[in-house]
Formats: C-alpha cells, sequence, structure tokens
C-alpha cells in the first residue's frame, strides 16, 4: 500500500469521525457544515487551480542549478542565510524543495546548510504562502506566522552545528 | 492573485519561447495530472475544516488553544500539527477554523509550524525517500522543539504588537 493511499485513508477516515460526531449532535449540525464546507471548496478551487497548474510553469522557469548554486559547498553564517533565503524562494511542491536539498547535499553542502535551507523552505516559501496559506486564512495571520518563523532556520542550523549532526 | 496569475503567464511565455508549444502542454498535462489528483484531497480538507468549526466548544478550545493557554496550549496545538492528516488543502482550513473558534495566534502558529516541520505525511511521503532515513531522523529531530518556540514568540510579539487585545 503506498503512503498516499494511506494519508487518504486517515483524511477521508477522519472527515468520516467528525461527520458523524456532528450528525450525533443532529442532523442539521451535519448539514450546515456540508454546505459550509462545500461553500469553502467552490470558492477555493479556482485558487488551487491557478496554484498548481501555475507552479509546475514557475518551477519551470526557475532553474533548480541557481538555488543550489547558492547553497554551494561553502560552510558558515553565510552559507546558512543564503540557504534560507534560497529556501524562501523556491517554487514549486515536496518534489522540488527536497530534490534541490539532495542535490546540494551530495554536491558537498553542509548538513547545517541543507537543514537551513530545508527548514526555511518548509516554513516560509514564498510561493506557498500566495498560493496555498493566504487563500485559506487570514493574510494577517500568514504574514504574522511567517514573520515570527524567521529565526528558526538559523536556530535549527545552529543545533546541527552543534550535535554535529546528520 | 493577481500577482500570481500574471506571474503565471509570464512563466508560461517563458517556457513557450525556450521549449515550444510541446514544452508548455507537457507540463500543463503533468499540473493538470496533480490538480486532478488532490482535488478530492481539497474537499476532503474543508469538510474536515467545516465540521471542526461547529463540532468543536468555542468555550473549550478558547480556554485550552487561546491567548491565556499558556506552554500548554503551544504544545496541544503542536501535538495537533504533528498528527493532523494530509496536505496544505487539509492544515491551513483546519487552522483557520482553530481561529475562528477561538484559538489564538500562539497556539495556532504552533500548530502551522509543527504540521509543516514535523507532521509526518510529508516527511514519509516525500523526505524519506529523496534526502534519506539519516537526514530526515535528525532533521526531525533537531525541528521538535522549533513548533513550541514559534508559538511563544508569536504571542510575545502579538500582546506587544496589539496590547489593547484587538481582534485577531
Amino acid at each position: 500500500m503506498s503512503a498516499a493511499l494511506i494519508i487518504d485513508i486517515i483524511l477521508w477516515g477522519s472527515v468520516a469521525a467528525v461527520g458523524l460526531i456532528a450528525l450525533r449532535r443532529s442532523p442539521a449540525v451535519l448539514t450546515s457544515s456540508l454546505r459550509e464546507g462545500a461553500l469553502d471548496f467552490i470558492n477555493i478551487v479556482p485558487r488551487v487551480a491557478l496554484g498548481v497548474i501555475g507552479s509546475g510553469f514557475i518551477a519551470a522557469v526557475i532553474p533548480q542549478e541557481i538555488i543550489t548554486g547558492w547553497l554551494g559547498p561553502d560552510s558558515g553564517w553565510l552559507g546558512v542565510l543564503t540557504a534560507v533565503i534560497a529556501g524562501a524562494a523556491t517554487p514549486g511542491g515536496p518534489v522540488i524543495g527536497f530534490s534541490v536539498g539532495a542535490v546540494a547535499l551530495k554536491s558537498g553542502g553542509g548538513a547545517p546548510q541543507v537543514v537551513a535551507y530545508v527548514i526555511a523552505w518548509a516554513l516560509f516559501a514564498f510561493q506557498r504562502l500566495l498560493l496555498w496559506e493566504i487563500p485559506f486564512m487570514p493574510a494577517r495571520f500568514v504574514w504574522f506566522r511567517a514573520a515570527v518563523s524567521l529565526p528558526f532556520p538559523f536556530v535549527a542550523a545552529a543545533i546541527a552545528m552543534a550535535v554535529g549532526r546528520p | 492573485m493577481i500577482v500570481i496569475a500574471v506571474l503565471v503567464a509570464v512563466s508560461v511565455v517563458l517556457v513557450w519561447r525556450r521549449d515550444g508549444i510541446s514544452g508548455v502542454s507537457e507540463i500543463l498535462l503533468g499540473d493538470l495530472a496533480l490538480f486532478g489528483g488532490i482535488l478530492p484531497r481539497v474537499l476532503a480538507g474543508c469538510l474536515l475544516g467545516a465540521f471542526i468549526a461547529e463540532i468543536l466548544p468555542h468555550e473549550k478550545v478558547a480556554r485550552s488553544l487561546g491567548p491565556n493557554s499558556g506552554l500548554k496550549g503551544l504544545l496541544i496545538g503542536t501535538a495537533f500539527g504533528a498528527i493532523l492528516p494530509g496536505g496544505p488543502f487539509t492544515a491551513y482550513p483546519v487552522a483557520s477554523a482553530l481561529l475562528t473558534v477561538g484559538a489564538d495566534f500562539g497556539a495556532t502558529i504552533a500548530m502551522v509550524v509543527s504540521w509543516t516541520l514535523i507532521g509526518y505525511g510529508r516527511a514519509v511521503a516525500w523526505e524519506l525517500p529523496i534526502l534519506g532515513t539519516d537526514f530526515t531522523l535528525w532533521r526531525l529531530l533537531i525541528s521538535l522543539p522549533l513548533p513550541v518556540l514559534a508559538g511563544a514568540l508569536g504571542r510575545f510579539v502579538y500582546v506587544r504588537m496589539y496590547p489593547k487585545g484587538d481582534e485577531p
């Protein structure tokens, strides 16, 4: 069984579970949340369409070599800083972010720099903020969260340097 | 939305000029397949968010995840983000629902950060095969304290930015 299938089962299982709780409260609660969820879905689909169909093109225009070049084999805090900027600038989905990290590791990038890169990319990749987070959440929260997250790739790199791993 | 649309349009033209119409259609087909694949999950995420907003008792959420929930609230947010199934299409609607039913910025930040950094879905599906077990496990271990720290920093900044307790 593939990981994606397991995730799908857990996901729909959770939906069914909370749906059952809503139904036990009253059928009216169930129908009103169904309507609410369906409306959210209809509102969100055009944005997701633009995001998903667009991201392939954006990723194709920004060559991965440029990003790995930034990460480079250079070490130290300057390397961490460039890794954080590269992480924020990396477009596309999980395959691209992690692949760039893997390429950087193989081409001699330091582990703390790659950790900083992966964490910066996970926390505030610019394209994901715009395409995924803003459509679903209050914009004020999204920018606040991104700003608050800024120090943490550096914290992670510091921990990685201190423990000497990975 | 408009910024992104322009960005996408420019990218399409650049790809077209570089690789011709076959390059454009190849990416388009790949992205359409991806879009079709995640559409049901987007629906599941929206339903999950709506149900959670409806069935969670507001006072209870406000107490255990609100501004005065302390370290415990941040830990609950972190645990919730770590076990939440699905991708961004689940995490963000649910986080948004938490905000509406009375969670504060701090606990919600802990949840979102925990989902991105230590959520198992992405780590198992993508990071493990691409970056390897050793790197992934150490990266996860290093990330463990970060959601609580980010939530705490969020709370710290928030009460100073909005001392009168403005609506989030």
